[in-house]
């Protein structure tokens, strides 16, 4: 799929501003983001809090309005592209309908656009496979751990077989062990379905792991400070990374040129090859 | 939300580190299905008997009162704050279940008393039952323009909170003179509209209420999914709103049906509709001085008409069990 849309990139935001009017006055959200996600690019947004990551992927999701610039999805405007369905979606919290069993949840969005049943439940048999979940189809949300109600979550954003997958923080929530085993899955996903993933975290190993290209953001206002590529999977394909990568020299680099990025301090050992500074 | 996550993220992790513990089920089996059925079964049993429990208790003590209490009842300076014990003012417990069984006059025609509380009953039922589904549909509806328009909230709410300090007696008449006049073609007004038009007027308050406050309980997350999905406000309504407005609705709607009925028997009483307990009640509490007991008889036909209104509302609460489920609950 991803070889026919190279062309159009998922995401292109240009010249982003996001400004909240709050009781204390105006506050700088985002301040003129650039940022292009390439189709079937995996891109962490990455920051302390308050530095508009989330923001920045709300604008994408159409579920705020940036005050100035442009953010185009695959080439349309975030409006047009949430009624068209270009992508699918995952919060911290796993947001789940608690009278709805996994496989009604994962049904949801295809329910909602008019799946025919049989369809429909195909699609949900393969979702929760692909998730592992394919046992506790009848069960309902509140008998599930936290993790299981995550992956629900994700198997249900990846039903329309959406082109880009917005995710803010989807294991923010987990205890380590969960989160590295759902990190794992992410990554095998993702290259199944070959969707680029737009990807909040404020995990630096998170970010390292997944990602194609980490960018680094900072608060009040937000701005982009950096772009860092990782050279992890610059030959090895994205479904390739395993669990020993994590235990890898490259790996531990670029958690230090991320966090350097994070720091502000130039990046050593990583070297300047490639890293847009803004 | 993150306090919910931090609650269950212990149960992954410690099946992770104690996956290796002979005969643990790694695989998270419900927590809550897991009872053995009998253990449920003896619950509703010992509910049960705190119930009728209670019941003895507060016949016990009208006994034990009856008994020791002086005739003349207790007073404190002027005001009589126990009633009198006498025959007429408190007739033994016994003595008015066993009225019921007898005839309820003396002629030999009459029906057994409990008879013609059950048909008044039954009566009062029905028109309390026509209230509370006009009450559910304009609670309902008043809810839905209220959840829709912030503006109507503003606007709406203080006059549905206003216009239940408006006492039922003082209108109930003008409700029936009004409804006299009403004719359209082949339909007329009967006068058991107007009773069930004053229960309605009380049913619809909670209702109201209660669906409001459902309607508007989803949560963010859930509302921003739905809008992720470009799901309108019909279908946000169908498979969003409503749903989570159970949990509320049922409860309202209960307090719905037992406002009914409290206002069908109220505005029998006041428009002087024949048929229903509202009218025996009075009429037989005129007879209390001859025959104490009988007055009862309409009473606990209330009583038990008020809980067959709420019994059967609680039926729906079963029917819908599955959309009293919460996520916290994980």
């Amino acid at each position: 799929m991803s070889e026919t849309v190279t062309q159009v990139a998922a995401v292109e935001a240009r010249g982003v501003d996001k400004v909240f009017e709050t009781r204390s006055g105006q506050v700088q959200a985002l301040d003129s983001i650039d940022l292009t996600v390439a189709a079937g690019e995996f891109v962490s947004l990455i920051g302390p809090s308050g530095c508009g990551k989330s923001t920045l992927m709300r604008l994408v999701a159409d579920l705020d309005e940036p005050t100035g610039g442009t953010v185009a999805v695959f080439g349309k405007s975030a409006k047009q592209a949430r009624l068209d369905q270009e992508y699918g979606i995952a919060f911290q919290s796993a947001g789940l309908l608690p009278w709805r069993t996994v496989a009604a949840n994962v049904a949801l969005p295809l329910e909602l656009h008019g799946v025919a049943s049989a369809t429909r439940s195909s699609r949900v048999a393969e979702l929760l496979e692909m998730v592992g979940l394919s046992d506790f189809a009848d069960r309902y949300p509140d008998q599930l751990s936290g993790g299981m109600q995550q992956r629900v979550a994700i198997a249900r954003s990846l039903a329309e077989q959406p082109r880009l997958l917005l995710m803010d923080e989807p294991f923010g929530a987990l205890d380590e062990m969960t989160r590295e085993k759902m990190q794992y899955d992410l990554v095998r996903i993702s290259a199944e379905t070959g969707a680029a993933v737009v990807f909040v975290t404020h995990s630096i190993p998170e970010a390292v792991f997944l990602s194609d290209r980490v960018v680094v953001m900072s608060p009040r206002p937000g701005r982009i400070r950096e772009i860092v590529p990782m050279r992890l999977g610059a030959d090895a394909r994205r479904a390739e990374r395993t669990e020993e990568l994590r235990e890898e020299r490259a790996f531990f680099d670029m958690v230090t040129a991320v966090r350097e990025a994070l720091h502000g301090g130039s990046p050593v050992g990583a070297g300047p090859r490639g890293v847009e500074t803004r | 939300m993150t306090d919910t996550a931090d609650r269950v993220a212990p149960a992954e992790g410690g099946r992770v580190s104690r996956s290796g513990a002979p005969g643990l089920d790694t695989r998270g089996a419900p927590r809550r299905a897991a009872r053995p059925a009998f253990g449920r079964g003896r619950r509703e049993l010992v509910r049960w008997a705190w119930g009728l429990a209670g019941i003895l208790a507060i016949v016990l003590v009208w006994e034990v009162y009856k008994l020791i209490g002086p005739a003349n009842g207790v007073v404190i300076g002027d005001a009589r704050v126990l009633p009198r014990t006498t025959d007429l003012a408190m007739p033994h417990v016994w003595d008015m279940i066993g009225r019921l069984a007898e005839p309820v006059t003396r002629s030999p025609s009459a029906q057994p008393l409990w008879t013609v509380v059950a048909l008044a009953a039954l009566t009062t039922l029905g028109i309390a039952a026509a209230g509370w589904l006009v009450g559910v549909v304009v609670g309902i509806g008043l809810a839905l323009v209220m959840q829709r328009w912030r503006i109507a909230e503003w606007g709406l709410l203080p006059w549905i909170v206003l216009s239940q300090t408006v006492p039922l007696i003082a209108f109930a008449p003008v409700v029936k003179s009004w409804g006299s006049r009403v004719e359209i073609g082949a339909f007329e007004w009967q006068d058991w509209m107007s009773v069930a038009l004053i229960a309605s007027y009380l049913a619809f308050f909670p209702i109201a209420i209660g669906a409001l406050k459902g309607l508007q309980s989803p949560d963010r997350i859930h509302e921003e999914l739905m809008q992720t999905y470009a799901a309108g406000y019909w279908q946000t309504l169908v498979k969003l709103r409503f749903p989570a407005a159970v949990p509320y609705l049922l409860p309202a709607l209960r307090l719905g049906a037992a406002n009914a009925v409290i206002g069908a028997v109220v505005a029998e009483v006041s428009t002087g509709l024949q048929g229903g307990i509202g009218r025996i009640l009075i009429q037989f509490a005129g007879q209390a001085s001859g025959d104490p007991a009988k007055a009862w008889g309409p009473i606990f036909g209330a009583i038990v008409l008020g809980l067959v209104a709420a019994g059967s509302v609680a039926l729906l609460g079963v029917i819908l069990n599955n959309y009293r489920r919460t996520e916290e609950a994980a």
